[in-house]
């Protein structure tokens, strides 16, 4: 028994079709999960998908987990496109988070416009910098990247573990393992009064639309694609793959470090051990649930944002474990590369042969 | 009229690609025995029909039979098993890997090693295609590597052979022998269908000729009563223009445009050859010829010309006297140096996006397709359409993939970027491989014009008939060492064969 791949002619319905079919996929599968612990399938889908879409509380609620998704998939989508494999957002966000929580700090007891602008700058810049040890690494040596920045996440998680055990926890804290609130000139000014949503919801729709128009209409973008679609002519035009790696690790850091600094000084206010619920790693899913295209990575993070205040909410009203959340995330990114593969192509089982059937 | 049943007959065999008919109602018929060959230009239709006939695609309509016996090969396995082997022109070979498990890997029921590489010895004895099948591939000529292929075919017994463009990789020595073997394995009752668009060929080997144009038979013939011109205005449906160049009046105190001066390049890869103290110069208004087997050096050579390779002795190459061998290939471009590698997809052009995008990749600065880093997707538009029309490219449209065009159309069309950019100096590799004749006439034209325009050419290939019809002077590379120059007017083929071999330079070491 063998198994053969067989390509299928290509339609321009693929890229529609998979998403939609693996979010029904998703839905059918939980449907069934829920339905083994035990639980009122229809009720909990409901508490988990839709329940969130109905009040406007939780709908800000939709911007303020799904923009560091989106935040992050744009950055990591350009590297993808060139083939380039940043696993390591979530390292480089909480290089971010770090590094403005540090500015945060150094200043809290001043107040000044300038503070939360030097923030912002200097999580970029420290996500950038966490990122270009594996670019460095890749250009100079070939030491593949994936390994590499998913690696320095672990890193990255310690040395903040490190400063928020140790220097940097809050004098007046019990002894709690947290930094200091961070200063009203440190926070992100809330974009509607009464909820939680920030401004780095809009910054991460900007970023999205400039990522699209780079990509759609730039030569840089242009070289980004080639890059990853056929590294001969990218030479043969005198693009360099070297720059294109640079590049995408700078772009992808940057954009991770930026998040960190949102969630610091947007919900969280304060540097604490654990900053995300693993953003750094759900926004691969989201840039390949997006197609790696920023609209796409929009929408995808919306759903993606569901899911984590779905998750929490059936917890609260069904009392569906925390598990489900990662869970659901799982089969979206599964069923998504299951169906994106046999849309593409096809299956077939080629039976056995005697090895000496066919010898003359 | 035998009573014995055609070895492979088609009737009404056709295929439509949606609105394009690839095939119309395509009938023929290859007795046993027969070496049938396979004419058209590019698009006409005949790689569609192999892949029907080797269970890769299934017809719409119409009939195979095999030996008087409908069959429908639904895959190649199926096709096998009925005895069709096929050689294509791109080799599926492993470098690494040796003769005998890259045959072991072919097979779909290799047995045992021991057993294997006996009856590889005892068939490329009984058959003249010496192989060890010890040997790693990677250390293999381009024709030793044929051989593999020819032999994993004959180790399953077929009765009809399939070659597509077999000669293209060939010295004329290594030629006559692949002949001969077909000739030997057509005695013994195989029928061999045999691919090629180099008419002479055709002529010597084949007893009959189907001729395909625009998806339909147009002509079955005797090659051995037709002149290779009458069968290639078969072919092409008209007169066909003779591309016989006169040889340049180049004024031999202007300065060179392009001289290389003693380039030499390491060789990179486990397989790579390296380039010893190249030296040659190319006036304006001169075609150099660079002949060589494949896997001598031309790849390595059109890197460092293009700038894919850079070396820190700047004055390796020089573009109308100024140093370029240590700038990328856009510096090079624009100092007037353009290059064409010999593989379109992937290299030339990026077969997934559109043909506007892919002016982009050689012509983004000179023909201004860009403003500020920002893409004039008109501009790009405009261009893309100016080459298609200039250079016939058949496609539906600008902005569909590179890969939806046919070998022959992409090589049309990326020939026509580069030379509508009017460039000083222009290499290209194998500019007609794969390339019917029709569009192989227009392409050598357009090359003899530019040259006439003053600008310095450099057709590196492996087809000897088209350096002899189009270059005024000719080296051979060969081990990564290029041969003394000769001039086009007064050499022979059988003194370019031996060059070829090697007889001048020293012998390549096996890596």
């Amino acid at each position: 028994m063998r198994l053969e791949l067989v390509r299928r002619p290509e339609s321009p319905w693929f890229g529609i079709v998979a998403p939609l079919l693996a979010v029904a996929l998703t839905v059918a599968s939980g449907f069934v999960l829920f339905l083994a612990l035990g639980l009122d399938p229809v009720e909990t889908l409901y508490q988990f998908m839709l329940a969130p879409l109905t009040t406007f509380q939780s709908l800000t609620e939709l911007g303020v987990k799904g923009a560091p998704l989106a935040l992050i998939a744009t950055g990591l989508a350009i590297g993808f496109r060139a083939n380039v494999w940043n696993i390591g957002a979530e390292g480089q966000l909480i290089i971010g988070a770090i590094a403005a929580g540090g500015v945060a700090l150094a200043f809290w007891n001043e107040a000044g416009w300038w503070i939360l602008p030097l923030m912002l700058a200097a999580s970029v810049a420290g996500g950038m910098a966490w990122a270009a040890i594996p670019a460095f690494l890749k250009t100079r040596f070939g030491v593949n990247e994936i390994l590499t920045s998913l690696m320095l996440t672990y890193v990255a998680s310690l040395i903040l573990q490190m400063l928020v055990f140790g220097p940097w926890k809050d004098p007046d804290g019990f002894n709690y393992p947290q930094t200091r609130l961070f200063s009203e000139a440190a926070l992100l000014p809330v974009l509607i009064e009464g909820t939680r949503l920030h401004a780095g919801a809009l910054v991460a729709l900007l970023a999205a639309l400039a990522a699209w128009f780079v990509m759609a209409r730039t030569v840089t973008g242009f070289e980004i694609a080639v890059v990853g679609d056929a590294p001969q002519a990218a030479r043969f035009a005198g693009f360099s793959t070297r720059r294109t790696v640079w590049l995408s690790f700078l772009v992808g850091g940057g954009a991770a470090g930026l998040a960190g600094a949102f969630e610091a000084a947007g919900p969280i206010g304060q540097l604490v051990p654990v900053l995300t619920p693993g953003y750094g790693f759900t926004a691969i899913i989201v840039a390949f649930l997006g197609r790696l295209s920023p609209p796409g990575i929009v929408a995808a993070a919306a759903l993606m944002a569901l899911t984590y205040i779905g998750g929490e909410n059936a917890q609260i009203t069904a009392g569906l474990p925390q598990a489900a959340t990662g869970v659901f995330q799982g089969m979206l990114l599964f069923y998504l590369l299951a169906t994106d593969g046999l849309l593409r192509f096809r299956i077939r089982l080629t039976g056995a042969r005697s090895p000496r059937a066919a010898q003359p | 009229m035998s009573a014995v049943p055609p070895r492979l007959a088609l009737a009404g065999i056709t295929k439509r690609f949606g609105a394009v008919v690839a095939n119309d109602d395509i009938s023929f018929s290859v007795a046993p025995g027969e070496i049938h060959a396979l004419v058209g230009e590019n698009g006409a239709g005949k790689s569609t029909l192999v892949k029907i006939i080797y269970g890769l695609l299934r017809p719409d309509a119409g009939v195979i039979r095999w030996n008087g016996e409908t069959v429908a090969p639904t895959d190649p396995h199926a096709a096998r098993r009925l005895g069709i082997g096929m050689v294509f022109q791109h080799f599926s070979l492993f470098d690494a890997f040796t003769v005998a498990e890259n045959i072991a890997l072919g097979l779909d029921a290799a047995g045992d090693r021991r057993a294997l590489a006996a009856r590889i010895a005892s068939v490329s004895a009984s058959y003249g295609l010496p192989l060890e099948p010890g040997r790693a591939v990677g250390t293999l000529s381009m024709g030793e590597r044929q051989r593999v292929e020819i032999v994993r075919c004959l180790l399953q017994n077929p009765r009809l052979l399939v070659m597509d463009e077999p000669t293209s990789v060939l010295t004329p020595q290594e030629a006559e022998v692949l002949f001969a073997t077909l000739r030997r394995l057509a005695a013994e009752g195989c029928s061999i269908l045999y691919i090629s668009h180099k008419l002479d060929e055709i002529r010597a080997l084949c007893q009959r000729a189907t001729i395909l144009r625009a998806g339909r038979v147009v002509a079955n013939c005797n090659p051995a009563v037709e002149t290779a011109r009458s069968m290639a205005e078969m072919m092409i449906g008209n007169e066909l223009r003779v591309t016989k160049r006169m040889p340049s009046d180049r004024a031999p105190e202007k300065p060179a445009r392009l001289s290389v001066n003693g380039l030499d390049r390491p060789a990179e890869r486990a397989f790579g050859v390296a380039l010893r103290d190249i030296r040659f110069s190319v006036g304006p208004g001169e075609i150099f010829g660079i002949a060589g087997v494949a896997g001598n050096g031309q790849g390595e050579l059109m890197e460092a010309l293009s700038g894919e390779w850079r070396t820190s002795a700047a004055a390796a190459i020089a573009v109308d006297g100024a140093p370029v061998a240590d700038r990328g290939p856009q510096a090079r471009r624009l100092a007037g140096l353009y290059t064409l590698p010999e593989e379109r997809n992937g290299h030339a052009a990026v077969p997934g996006m559109s043909l506007a995008a892919n002016t982009l990749l050689s012509a983004r600065h000179h023909m201004g397709l860009t403003r500020a880093g920002v893409i004039r997707r008109d501009a790009a538009r405009r261009f893309a359409q100016r080459i298609v029309s200039a250079f016939d490219v058949r496609t539906f449209g600008v902005d569909v993939p590179a890969s939806s065009l046919s070998g022959g159309n992409l090589q049309k069309f990326v020939v026509g970027r580069e030379l509508l950019q009017k460039p000083a100096v222009l290499v290209v590799a194998q500019p007609t491989w794969g390339v019917d004749a029709g569009a192989a006439a227009a392409i050598h034209i357009a090359l003899a014009d530019l040259a006439r325009e003053g600008a310095a050419i450099v057709v590196i290939s492996q087809d000897l008939d088209e350096l002899l019809s189009l270059t005024d002077r000719i080296a051979v590379i060969s081990g990564g060492r290029l041969s003394r120059t000769l001039q086009t007017a007064q050499v022979t083929v059988d003194e370019i064969g031996l060059l070829m071999g090697g007889a001048e330079g020293e012998t390549r070491d096996a890596a």
